[in-house]
């Protein structure tokens, strides 16, 4: 089982992304579970979501209180308390932020991380550039196949069409696909060094 | 009450620009003096307009009232983002109950009020178009027909925005709303159906019933102000644009509360006794009704993939009929 | 077919395969998905002829529906929480005018203090309404008890509420099997009511009964629960059979043979149990499940020989009946005298997680004679001495 918690607020799509990531396990015939953690809150609110990738059915419904991967789709929530609570040692963090995670000013939470399994994906900077607006979520589920390695980019970029359809599946298609490119690029990058 | 009016308006935006104003007649955001019934950090969207209506409501409320007063809350956006556990942003004695019952607690409030010889304290009740035209109008007409020393504020932003943008009694027609879909013959919401609940309210004669909207501050506090110096049923209809439900930004919601003004769509009146009293006319020729609907998403099925002239036309007559009605037409035009 | 989809959606177009005639709601978190998907489907033709009305409250949601349901139709809503309760009158109205309404239930909290959140305190508050009760334990579930349920009201003329439980079930996107129309059409006859508005045969609905006979009406309506208990299963197995999926409608043991400690649970809680039992066992352990669907009318036999046996038995109540113990304990150890002792669990009140760490915990307390008969699980004693009382 592999288990993601996405942090964002409320008008960036985090319940879209955990749905589309619980989509494109299906696409692989995986079983997968997406669930949102619905305050009452309004746009701009911090909101978070969960899905859990498995191959067998799955029966728990508690929240995911230690994620396997953590996806921060707001930079500005990485000082809201707790955010880091349950990633183990060996799990993925991906956030999106226009700068290196070593600005971030988060080295406390991330000691126990291996660095190749930490990224800084300027994801609103390419949602920008491919939908006109900064609407992060299929960049960094782009972000997350490269990274994690759990879905095959094909399936990401599938679920992401049959989510919004039309030119704007294209247009984030795009965006995610443009992410997975850099994401890969960087882990090579660093392989290398 | 009435007001002066104010000839010269910043250029373009046909704001009235603060500075121009003299110094009691300004807007006063912040002061020692002003109650901040509805205190800042609460959890309302960017934009939101019910926040800002029910901020001058409060305040001009409570200064009509002396610092006594008693707010009486309906289930919605204004009670949900207000009061997030374990935090208030209330400054102001305050009750939520229930969704469909504010009038009737409001109106148990007063009766308290009378039973304990507290002729000072005075109630209001708020709530969302849907607390008031829908599921609370039967209790609404109640502490009317009684006359019940309360003045009542609906925070109209056509629709249940709280629950995530469904359909309404107050629901414009052709708007788009989770169960009215811009899907099938006939997209958005009917037309032909909704109430016009301030329109009733003048139909119960109470003393003061009146329009108003958070483009206008001024003019929503001095019917606030009016109102608070009348006693009975009293009603306020405040249009306040919400950029979640009606797809606009949030940097619009002033602009558009205006050109629903301003294109005739939602009249400004006040209403004594049963009698239309006042009516605010267009400042200017009236603005095609397509300025005001393009902006918002929930009116996009109109402009896309093709325009629906017929829809368009449908609504730009219900704009010329308010003119009509109303006498709504600018003295310039 | 099989697809990944929202909790919500795989009910709506269930419901859809339904072929209600009319269906009549008003929003509420978190039934409103249902709704909106709903209002879709009718406005792209996908509800044939159905009537979508959209209301002013639920007490309006639930008179359309006796009005449609007593003039032929077969009739749809949805709510949950508060709403449920502004029907409370009307629900009684229509369980005892034998209206075969079908309800969701998005199960929530309800208030004061305001919370949207999932537990049964809605459902349970209106137990003796006279509706029939289901509770889904998965979406898969949820879809497939409204055909059932429509089978069942129309047979013994009783309205039927199947009560899915709210944002964990409802906004849950999972693996569901959507039945295709042609088998719910096979399975669901058209509507024949047994009583109708109809000019060309009058009849009079909603008279007056004084005490010669109301006592009767009510004697009847129960015996006519029992036989809606003895039909439940039967047609479930026969939609099962169609679909080629099993469709649990009383109840559904999970490694409950040879288990001392048996804990009895509702809804979608069911699953995060079963995932429990299995670590349990894995311990050498001897715990089993039991997920209760049918909590009305209430399975006395069925009960009664899932705990004969057992060591204890714990009962994880979603709903707190204030002042006194659980419900659904009290109404097991009503229905085992002499049984084992039985331990309400107070559990994910107001959307409170029930996580398999504390399920743990509860049942080795159980095991270690430990936990009393009503308890609160995961209590923040914290928040309760901060507020002035003590734990
Ligand atoms: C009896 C009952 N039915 C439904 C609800 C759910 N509900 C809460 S607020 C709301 C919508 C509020 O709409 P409105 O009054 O227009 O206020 P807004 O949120 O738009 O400001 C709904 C449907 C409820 N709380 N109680
Ligand atoms: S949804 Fe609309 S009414 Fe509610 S807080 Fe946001 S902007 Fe205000
Ligand atoms: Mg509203």
């Amino acid at each position: 089982m592999f288990e993601t918690r996405i942090h964002g607020r409320g008008g960036q799509g985090v319940v879209t992304a955990a749905e589309m990531l619980s989509l494109a396990a299906f696409i692989e015939g995986r079983f997968a579970q997406a669930i949102p953690s619905f305050g009452s809150e309004r746009t701009g609110a911090p909101v978070i979501a969960y899905c859990r990738i498995a191959d067998f059915r799955l029966r728990t419904r508690e929240p995911v209180s230690r994620p396997d991967a953590l996806i921060i789709q707001d930079p500005t929530l990485r000082h809201v308390g707790g955010i880091f609570d349950g990633l183990p040692s060996g799990g993925y963090l991906l956030i999106n932020s226009a700068r290196p995670i070593e600005m971030l000013g988060i080295d406390a939470h991330l000691g126990h991380l291996h660095r190749s399994r930490v990224k800084a994906l300027n994801a609103g900077q390419i949602a920008r550039s491919h939908l006109g607006r900064p609407l992060p979520n299929t960049a960094l589920l782009g972000g997350f196949a490269a990274l994690t390695g759990q879905l095959a980019l094909e399936s990401v970029l599938e679920a992401i069409r049959q989510t919004f359809g039309g030119d704007v599946g294209e247009a984030n298609v795009r965006a995610a696909a443009e992410a997975y490119r850099q994401v890969a690029a960087k882990s090579r990058d660093r392989r290398h060094a | 009450m009435t007001t002066q009016r104010v000839k010269f308006y910043q250029v373009g935006s046909f704001a009235v620009g603060n500075r121009l104003l003299d110094p009691e007649q300004r807007t006063i955001q912040s002061g020692p003096d002003r109650a901040n019934a509805l205190t800042s950090g609460h959890r309302a969207c960017r934009g939101c307009g019910e926040a800002l209506g029910a901020r001058f409501v409060q305040d001009a409320a409570m200064r009509a009232a002396g610092g006594k007063l008693i707010s009486v809350n309906a289930t919605g956006c204004l009670e949900v983002f207000s009061t997030p556990f374990p935090e208030t942003a209330w400054q102001v004695p305050w009750i939520h109950s229930l969704f469909g019952n504010a009038p009737s607690v409001a109106s148990g409030v007063a009766a308290a009020l009378r039973a304990k010889g507290d002729t000072r304290t005075r109630v209001l009740g708020q709530g969302g178009d849907g607390g008031t035209v829908d599921i609370g109008f039967a209790s609404l007409s109640g502490m009317f027909e009684r006359g019940d020393d309360v003045l009542f504020v609906c925070y109209d932003n056509g629709g249940y925005m709280n629950t995530g943008v469904q359909r309404s009694g107050a629901t414009p027609p052709a708007a788009r709303t989770a169960t009215t879909p811009a899907v099938g013959p006939a997209p958005g919401n009917p037309f032909g159906q909704g109430k016009d609940a301030a329109r009733i309210a003048v139909a119960h004669r109470i003393p003061y019933v009146a329009t108003a909207t958070v483009a206008d501050l001024h003019d929503l506090e001095d019917k606030v102000t009016a109102a608070m110096e009348l006693h009975g049923a009293r009603y306020l209809h405040v249009l306040v644009p919400c950029p979640l439900g009606w797809g606009s930004d949030a940097s619009e919601t002033v602009k558009l509360a205006r050109l629903a003004v301003e294109t005739g769509l939602f009249p400004l009146y006040e209403a004594r006794e049963g009698r239309i009293a006042a009516v605010t006319r267009l400042r200017r020729g009236p603005v095609p009704v397509e300025e005001y609907l393009r902006p918002q998403k929930r009116y996009r099925h109109l402009f896309e993939p093709e325009r629906d002239e017929a829809t368009l036309d449908r609504l730009q007559s219900i704009a010329d009929a308010n003119i009509d009605e109303y006498g709504l037409a600018s003295e310039e035009s | 077919m099989r697809e990944q989809i929202e909790g919500s959606q795989a009910v709506a177009r269930t419901v859809a395969s339904c072929r209600p005639d009319v269906v009549c709601a008003y929003p509420i978190s978190p039934q409103t998905h249902i709704v909106e998907a709903l209002a879709v489907l009718a406005r792209t033709g996908k509800l044939g002829a159905a009537q979508f009305v959209n209301v002013e409250s639920e007490m309006a949601a639930l008179s359309v529906a006796i009005g449609a349901s007593a003039t032929g139709a077969r009739t749809y809503t949805a709510t949950a929480s508060q709403g449920l309760l502004f029907m409370a009158e009307a629900l009684y109205n229509a369980a005892g005018l034998g209206l075969p309404i079908v309800m969701t239930v998005a199960n929530r909290a309800i208030g004061a203090p305001i919370n949207i959140w999932n537990d049964h305190s809605d459902s349970i508050s209106q137990r003796d309404s006279g509706w029939i009760q289901l509770y889904a334990l998965d979406n898969q579930h949820a879809a497939d008890l409204h055909p059932v349920a429509y089978r069942l009201a129309e047979e013994v003329s009783v309205p039927v509420m199947v009560c899915v439980d709210g944002f964990v079930l409802t906004h849950a996107v999972e693996p569901v099997d959507l039945a295709e129309p042609e088998r719910v059409d096979a399975f669901l006859p058209p509507f024949r009511p047994r009583q109708v508005l109809d000019p060309a045969d009058p009849v009079t609905i909603g008279a007056m009964v004084g005490p010669e006979a109301y006592t009767e009406v009510r004697y009847l309506a129960h015996t006519n629960a029992k036989r809606a208990l003895e039909r439940l299963p039967v047609l479930a197995a026969d939609y099962a059979a169609r679909v080629d999926r099993s469709v649990p409608a009383i109840a559904d043991a999970y490694r409950a043979v040879g288990a001392e400690t048996l804990v009895i649970a509702m809804g979608s809680v069911v699953g995060t149990l079963e995932d429990t039992v299995d670590e349990l066992r894995g311990e050498g352990v001897g715990v089993g499940a039991l997920g209760l669907v049918a909590f009305r009318p209430f399975p006395v036999d069925v009960i009664r020989a899932a705990v004969a046996g057992r060591e204890r038995v714990v009962v994880l109540e979603r709903a707190q009946p204030t002042g006194s113990t659980g419900v659904i304990g009290t109404e097991i150890r009503a229905a085992v005298p002499g049984g084992p002792p039985i331990h309400s669990v107070v559990a994910g009140l107001g959307g409170r997680p029930v996580t398999r760490a504390s399920l743990k915990a509860v049942i080795e307390a159980a095991n270690r004679g430990e936990l009393p008969e009503l308890s609160f699980m995961d209590l923040d004693t914290g928040l309760i001495e901060a507020a002035g009382s003590r734990p």
